[in-house]
């Protein structure tokens, strides 16, 4: 079973993702900042990470550019999810390694959309 | 929920299907009613049933028009089912290509709605050109219904409508943001020919292609309309062109004007052995 990390400073918003994931048939775990988030990478690296961008603590964007650097911290397909929805937002994510971007509101059909699109789902899976 | 009189419904599906194909069964009562709604009161009428009534006794083409647009369905997504574009983009487009040695391209796409499908061709053509792989290629996008090809001139998406089926990395290549909206730039816009076409009406002026998209419409017509209309297609077609339906359409029931290849769920091919033995 693939691991998502789930990582937003909304608990509305995290369990709203952990129901559309778990029907994906992902094991979710939760972060809500980008510290908590790398710390639960640095515990074990997750195959997904659907990423806020504005939280306490540790940005979005910061999280993934320190994520990239670490070890092994280049394998999780990351996916932003986030209400920024300008060109120049998309721009820096793609550049700091988002594989794929989320600008919410989202629901079922985006996320499972995205998440083919980054190639951690497959179309049959879903 | 109120139930249309037997003979509202009847006069509302044979004029529907008349004008466009759209075979309409007593079970899709509940479709006439949500979607015919607006129209009703738009008109100032109570109700669906004084909608077709009036439709009925005063012969309203404009209306009856207005109602058939209603009811045909627009649903579509940026690169819908995914697989018969990596299909089209890595071996049809570049095997018809070569096969042409430099002549032109005609691909159509003969059920375009919101713009959605002939703006996935497009975007790929464009990469491939990118890429050195291109050629010369004109898209012709056609729809019945003038609501939807407004739409798919305009190139103007929600933030909904760009997420579904829509790379980010294409979002950023092709788009930019109009307010809350997403434009699609004009260099690919400038890429499709977009015209008003009835799929009921002669082919022929249209022309000649290698391609034809026509995906997720014959579901909703009947076998002998299925049969005329593929045929129809098939004499447009250059010998070794692709007909492309939706994912789970076949030709088979009802012509041999087609058959299934090796390009996969979906792809056809004509059937030139069928029509040399005719």
């Amino acid at each position: 079973m693939k691991t998502c990390l789930v990582v937003d400073d909304s608990r509305v918003i995290r369990k709203v993702a952990r129901r559309i994931l778990e029907d994906l048939a992902f094991h979710v775990e939760e972060a809500g900042d980008g510290l908590e988030a790398m710390a639960a990478c640095r515990k074990a690296m997750p195959d997904a990470i659907l990423l806020d961008w504005n939280m306490p603590v540790m940005s979005g964007i910061d999280f993934l550019r320190q994520l990239r650097r670490e070890r092994g911290g280049d394998a999780p397909i990351v996916v932003f999810c986030t209400t920024e929805n300008d060109v120049e937002h998309i721009s820096e994510a793609i550049k700091a390694g988002a594989n794929e971007y989320i600008m919410k509101p989202f629901d079922g059909d985006i996320l499972q959309s995205k998440f083919i699109e980054a190639g951690i789902l497959t179309q049959e899976a879903a | 929920m109120s139930m249309l009189p037997d003979a509202d419904f009847v006069f509302i599906a044979r004029e529907v299907k008349t004008r466009s194909g759209l075979v309409l069964d007593a079970e899709q009562a509940y479709l006439i009613e949500t979607r015919l709604s607006p129209i009703a009161r738009r008109e100032g009428l109570a109700s669906v049933a004084e909608l077709a009534t009036a439709a009925r006794l005063r012969r309203d083409e404009r209306l009856i028009w207005q109602i058939t647009d209603a009811l045909l369905t627009s649903e579509t997504t940026f690169f819908r089912d995914r697989a018969p574009f990596q299909t089209l983009r890595n071996q049809v487009i570049p095997e018809l290509l070569r096969a042409r040695g430099g002549e032109k391209l005609r691909i159509w796409c003969a059920a375009s709605s919101t713009g959605q499908e002939p703006f996935s061709i497009a975007m790929m053509i464009d990469e491939m050109r990118a890429e050195g792989r291109g050629g010369d290629i004109e898209i012709v996008a056609t729809d019945i219904s003038e609501r939807v090809l407004e739409k798919a001139r305009a190139g103007l998406y929600s933030q909904f409508e760009v997420q579904r089926g829509l790379p980010i990395a294409m979002l950023l290549r092709h788009f930019e943001k109009a307010g809350e909206l997403w434009r699609i730039a004009d260099r690919i816009r400038a890429m499709i020919r977009f015209q008003r076409f009835n799929l009921l009406d002669d082919i022929k002026p249209l022309g000649r292609f290698d391609i034809v998209l026509c995906r997720n419409v014959f579901p909703y017509f009947d076998p002998a309309t299925k049969q005329a209309t593929l045929e129809k297609i098939a004499a447009q077609m250059s010998d070794d062109g692709v007909l492309l339906l939706g994912a789970g359409e076949t030709t088979g029931n009802v012509t041999d004007a087609f058959a299934a290849n090796g390009f996969g769920a979906g792809f056809h091919t004509r059937n030139i052995a069928a029509r040399a033995a005719a």
